[in-house]
């Protein structure tokens, strides 16, 4: 069954609702679509139309309400904690704030994500988390802590984290939010060109207009509802 | 070769580094440990030690059997009995040797201020072993002759400096009970509860001392045996063949008789475990408040780890890392300070208080406990982690 599987994600009439009774309100409404290896999909839309919710139901984080949704070809709608555990294990993730380890320096924050992998010693671990530092440009910055980088430079520390734990998928909220526009740009190519390195997926939600011709393709949603691409 | 893929597997040290990059955070924890494992340390201590000086002189009699009354309670309340029931001891076949010992408090005039004080007195005939000591027959025998007495160098100051002028070749006479004795040598027992401080003398010069002793009454009976007797077999015979005017008992049962009268009947073995537990709950009261902030101010790093594909178990893990850590640093600088206290108490009191091994091991068991115990209390703290929440 697994080798029939040739997208990344793959997503069904997915619902999803907060709230209870009166309060409850339908954030996501019959979403459908597909991901492919490889590929590097952004998704735009106005405030609270639900990306960011969208995002945590595919990272994972969140349990699947209603509809179908798998990523590798794993069903998650009703996957048990153990198993959503396991799958975020090759999802990496980025996130508005970079959320690295305040009392870790840039190097061992980068090996928090490669010590996911299994099957590699630690000095093996060791040299990969440098060899992704170096990649993102850092190589002279390793000892620092996150406190002693700039925002720039904490996003592609945690660019770096997110891949050294190999992921297949990696899903950013606005990555480049916290970031003046060129530092931005700079970011996503530079994320754009090592994710196609290693064959990974990504998902990418973003309001900037200027990093938009980086995609390969465009989604756009607006009140939970994705808009027929154009 | 398992050490070795042990390192090969091993991560990043989160704990160590979690709590050492607050140095801080990470003093207060040790302080307030190291704080309750002294507390520990200083009461069980001083209840052991207090145990432990009720028998010194118990533990250094020479005989394998003790005779005393079936009325005498503790040191303090020896009663007496026939001294005829030693004397129909000997009867048995294993029985090699025995002394007979008068144990009484005297009144004795420190010879330097005039003030007068309740001391133990011991008397027995000179010529009959009485402690273990080596050289103590040497001492003995200057007991031969009337009004003299071997006085206790452990015993409290207010006795008078006995010792030091002793030494020093001075004569020292003083008064016990108003007659006049001469201290002819001097030795090392040390102080208890019930006795401030101990003399020696023989049986002639004690009941000198204490005229209104009952003709031929003694308080203890020591009985020596043949090499190799079975102990208990004999207390047993003798306990039959004796009236009941008189208990036989072992050595060893002697000195847990007396020691289990300090436990059962005062409150001291109450008041000082009493002390240690408040230390153990201050402790845990701290490393709890460490921890649960140390996780709190975290969570969102956590939740970060989580949403990476940490699973729950292995942050667990960080936080009894973080609390096993806690007990190491804190236990160390405990038992340091504990020695060094020790020695003072030793010095100051005259206490037998020691670092025995299993109160060191029980102590490290009940910081370790302590602080096992909090990190599990701080873990469900992590439950809040959600990262769902962190995008
Ligand atoms: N945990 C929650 N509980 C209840 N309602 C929520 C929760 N999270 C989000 N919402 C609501 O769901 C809607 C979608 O939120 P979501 O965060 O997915 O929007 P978004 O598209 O990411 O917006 P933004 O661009 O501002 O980040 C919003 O109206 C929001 O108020
Ligand atoms: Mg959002």
């Amino acid at each position: 069954m697994n080798n029939l599987v040739n997208n990344t994600l793959k997503i069904v009439s997915l619902n999803h609702w907060y709230g209870q009774g009166e309060m409850k309100r339908h954030v996501l409404q019959s979403i459908s679509m597909e991901i492919f290896p490889g590929e590097v999909v952004l998704l735009t839309g106005p405030s609270g139309c639900g990306k960011t919710t969208l995002l945590t139901l595919i990272g994972a984080l969140r349990k699947v309400q209603d509809g179908d949704l798998r990523v590798f070809g794993k069903q998650l709608c009703g996957a048990s904690r153990k198993t959503r555990q396991n799958l975020r294990k090759n999802i990496g993730m980025i996130f508005q704030g970079h959320n690295l380890l305040r009392c870790l320096t840039a190097e061992q924050n980068v090996q928090m994500g490669a010590d996911l992998l299994n099957g590699f010693s630690y000095k093996a671990r060791r040299a990969q988390s440098r060899e992704w530092l170096r990649a993102v440009g850092l190589e002279d910055q390793m000892a620092k802590l996150p406190h002693d980088l700039s925002g720039g430079q904490k996003q592609r520390v945690a660019i770096a984290r997110a891949l050294a734990a190999r992921p297949k998928l990696l899903l950013a909220d606005e990555p480049t939010s916290a970031l003046d526009s060129s530092t931005g740009r700079e970011i996503v190519i530079l994320l754009k060109k090592l994710a196609i390195e290693q064959s990974c997926s990504v998902l990418m939600v973003t309001h900037d207009p200027r990093i938009l011709d980086v995609a390969d393709r465009l989604l756009r949603m607006e009140d939970g509802q994705l808009l027929p691409s154009v | 070769m398992k050490l070795k893929r042990f390192f090969e597997k091993r991560k990043i040290p989160l704990a160590w580094l979690l709590l050492t990059r607050q140095p801080l955070r990470i003093l207060v924890a040790i302080a307030g440990i190291s704080f309750a494992g002294i507390l520990m340390f200083m009461q069980l201590g001083f209840r052991d030690g207090l145990f432990d000086a009720s028998v010194t002189v118990h533990k250094l009699f020479n005989a394998d059997l003790v005779l005393i009354s079936p009325r005498s309670k503790s040191s303090i309340s020896m009663s007496g009995f026939p001294r005829r029931r030693l004397v129909q001891s000997m009867a048995h076949k294993d029985v090699i040797g025995t002394t007979a010992v008068n144990w009484n408090f005297l009144l004795w005039r420190n010879p330097e201020n005039l003030s007068t004080r309740s001391i133990l007195a011991l008397g027995f005939e000179p010529s009959k072993p009485l402690l273990v000591d080596s050289d103590f027959e040497r001492k003995a025998a200057t007991l031969k002759n009337k009004g003299r007495v071997l006085f206790d160098d452990l015993s409290r100051d207010e006795f008078g400096p006995i010792s030091a002028w002793f030494k020093s070749g001075r004569l020292v006479e003083t008064e016990v009970s108003g007659k006049r004795v001469r201290v002819s040598g001097i030795v090392s027992l040390g102080p208890s509860f019930g006795a401030d401080g101990n003399l020696i003398t023989s049986s002639e010069t004690y009941l000198g001392l204490s005229p209104g002793n009952p003709q031929g009454s003694i308080e203890i009976g020591l009985v020596r045996l043949k090499k190799g007797s079975d102990i208990e077999k004999v207390v047993r015979s003798l306990n039959l063949s004796l009236p009941s005017d008189v208990k036989v008992m072992s050595l060893k049962s002697f000195i847990d008789f007396e020691k289990n009268y300090w436990k059962s009947s005062t409150s001291i073995g109450f008041i000082f475990t009493l002390g240690a537990a408040m230390g153990f709950i201050v402790g845990c009261v701290i490393v709890y408040q460490i921890l649960y902030s140390d996780v709190s101010d975290h969570l969102p790093e956590y939740a970060t780890l989580m949403a990476m594909g940490y699973n729950l178990r292995s942050l667990l893990g960080v936080v009894a890392r973080e609390g096993f850590i806690l007990s190491i640093m804190g236990y160390i600088p405990a038992y340091i300070s504990g020695q060094a206290l020790y020695a003072l108490v030793r010095s100051s009191t005259k206490l037998p208080v020691e670092m025995s091994f299993s109160r060191a091991s029980i102590i490290f068991f009940l910081i370790l406990f302590m602080c096992m115990g909090s990190a599990l209390a701080a873990m469900k703290k992590l439950a809040d982690a959600d990262p769902a929440e962190i995008f």
